[in-house]
């Protein structure tokens, strides 16, 4: 499950304007010399081109740090991502789904493994980014702060939640940053495939008793909207993505993706057999696109401002994890300083030797 | 089918337990190599509980008397010294059994021959951790030792002979044709020369120098208590379980049995 929402985006880009007000980015107050306006020119070219930038080569310092800040919240958010599913491991109703639900939860920490090594090329590091988010000073998908209360929202998850992230992250496997759309090909690829065991899910919920029928259908109403709301603030609240879009990271307004998940996900429900919570979703013949009802923001605000139903618990389990664990990685950190000379010595006979 | 079933129960509740830690590791290259090594003890069981009847049925219907696993791998987490103590010594142990196994020309050695691999990295990442948890930190080496302390008396259940699997096993010709399997030497449990020819003695000799050798690099000090706990070794292979597993079970039970019949 990875989700970089645009309540992410909304963050960064807010974190940009605020880095380019202070006179970090290209529009700081200070006139450029000529050597930077050569960078700068060089930079501008190479993304107008759909070049890729690479760890080593010049970037505005504004670039640098809504990208840090856009591919941390990701990691993050696949992170805190696995708890929601983790939350069912145990009581998977058959060892099948029990051994996919196992491979999918283990597929996060994976991705979100490869996110921070492609942030840390951008100059931080796991260590700090994590300490951001144990403090709340990084964030991650707010989709995250609900609960998994049935075996159905496994399902749901892995159908709206994670078809949200797809339709958000393929457009970033061409962003113009090479690590995170690199990152990105790969990601996508395990997303897609979860996405489908979510479905298949659902659909064997859907067709089997009336009783997990029942539970398909409420946990389709639960995560149909918290799902939509993954796109971030609608295009006229969202007056900073403007800057990302310039740069490549991103290439879609937040509405045009969600309009786009809706015409995806309108005749998938129909397959499955189950209904959208939304009387107001009907085909548009004029747009060629379904219209759709009003998302609650106010909602949306309050899961933002840490009041959803399960901010607190995620947070918590999270920074449990990484307390309890401090002995374990000190434990690992004093092995390798006692044991460091002969791989030490390796190294350096390697060194020699090339 | 008793063999298939208590190896497949060993591996579908260590597989359970270590599924619990998702979330909660102490750092995210354990999330997936825990996760890692459940998905393979999962699959283990699923492969060796077919073999017995309907995997869903066998895991999800059956109650705590009927289990055939040893009581170690029930054992709950605990800390991560605790789980990697049982991690020691389950994946010692069915390393060696498996290589056995895979060597004999019994009914588990094609079975054994693919789980061996899988478990070889089971054992390697057991002894990894028990060596920096054991010549770590302080801290870190007193949790190790109280893991390895507190755990070790289930270990010598490990080593009571499971039906069809020692030298008088009752794979059925088997036992009349001889000898066979490498490791086979004279087993102090039965007649020679089943096709599975598991000698428990020497697998439980195998097994403590394996051990012994690990605890000492990591420099802690093998446990000295009794190894059998307070019931007769064997006792979980009897379906005789300790109060943990029961509690378990009604987790990982509840869903399946509140929906009788139903598929997933």
């Amino acid at each position: 499950m990875a989700a970089v929402t645009a309540d992410q985006k909304t963050q960064s880009t807010s974190g940009t304007a605020k880095a380019a007000g202070t006179g970090a980015g290209p529009a700081a107050g200070t006139a450029p010399d000529a050597a930077d306006a050569a960078l700068l020119a060089a930079f501008d070219a190479a993304v107008a081109a759909d070049d890729r930038i690479e760890p080593r080569d010049w970037m505005p310092e504004a670039y640098r740090a809504t990208l840090i800040r856009q591919m941390a919240q990701h990691a993050h958010s696949e992170i805190i991502g696995m708890q929601p599913e983790a939350n069912w491991i145990t009581r998977a109703p058959s060892l099948r789904r029990k051994a996919i639900l196992m491979a999918k939860v283990q597929d996060e920490a994976g991705h979100g493994l490869y996110l921070y090594s492609a942030a840390e090329t951008l100059g931080t590091s796991r260590e700090e980014l994590l300490d951001k988010l144990h403090a709340g000073r990084q964030r991650y998908s707010s989709i995250f702060n609900y609960p998994t209360l049935t075996w159905a929202d496994v399902g749901a998850i892995g159908w709206l939640v994670d078809g949200a992230a797809i339709t958000n992250q393929v457009p970033l496997c061409r962003c113009s940053y090479g690590p995170y759309a690199r990152a990105m090909v790969r990601i996508c690829k395990e997303e897609s495939f979860h996405q489908r065991q979510g479905y298949e899910l659902l659909l064997a919920l859907s067709r089997g008793t009336e009783a997990q029928h029942a539970m398909a259908q409420d946990a389709v109403d639960r995560w149909w909207w918290p799902s939509l709301m993954m796109f971030g603030p609608p295009d006229d609240a969202s007056s900073h993505s403007e800057q990302s879009m310039a740069w490549k990271i991103k290439r879609h307004s937040n509405d045009e993706l969600r309009r786009r998940f809706v015409d995806i996900c309108v005749p998938q429900a129909e397959a499955l057999g189950l209904t959208l919570p939304d009387p107001d979703i009907r085909w548009n013949e004029e747009r060629g696109q379904h219209d759709f009802g009003a998302i609650d923001w106010t909602e949306f605000q309050q899961v933002l401002k840490g009041n959803g139903p399960c901010n607190e618990q995620r947070i918590t389990q999270r920074r449990r994890a990484h307390e309890e664990g401090a002995w374990v990685r000190d434990a690992a950190a004093a092995y390798a300083a006692k044991h460091t000379t002969p791989s030490t010595r390796t190294a350096q006979h390697v060194e020699e030797t090339a | 089918m008793s063999a298939a079933l208590a190896l497949g129960d060993d591996a579908l509740v260590l597989s359970h337990r270590l599924g619990e830690w998702a979330g909660h590791a102490p750092v995210l290259e354990e999330e997936v190599a825990l996760a890692n090594i459940a998905l393979d003890l999962l699959g283990q069981a699923r492969v060796l509980l077919s073999l017995v009847g309907d995997e869903d049925e066998l895991a999800y219907l059956r109650e705590e008397r009927a289990f055939r696993n040893l009581q170690l791998v029930e054992q709950p987490n605990g800390d991560f010294a605790h789980t990697i103590a049982r991690q020691l010594y389950f994946s010692v142990y069915q390393h060696l059994l498996y290589e056995r196994l895979a060597a004999g020309d019994g009914e588990f050695a094609g079975l054994a021959a693919k789980a061996v691999k899988e478990v070889a990295y089971h054992r390697d990442h057991a002894e990894q951790w028990v060596l920096r948890l054991g010549d770590g930190t302080a801290e870190s080496h007193e949790r190790m030792q109280s893991g390895l302390e507190a755990l070790w008396r289930f270990t010598g259940e490990m080593f009571q002979p499971i039906e069809g699997l020692d030298a008088a096993g009752t794979t059925g010709t088997a036992a009349a044709t001889g000898t066979t399997g490498t490791t086979d030497t004279a087993g102090t449990t039965g007649t020679n020369g089943s096709g599975s020819g598991v000698d428990w003695a020497e697998l439980e000799s195998a097994w403590l120098s394996a051990v012994t050798a690990t605890v000492e690099r990591a420099t802690l000090t093998l446990p000295t208590g009794p190894r059998t706990g307070a019931w007769a070794a064997g006792a979980g292979r009897q379906g005789l379980h300790t109060e943990p597993f029961g509690r378990m079970l009604a987790e990982m039970q509840h869903l399946h049995r509140s929906h009788p019949g139903a598929s997933w």
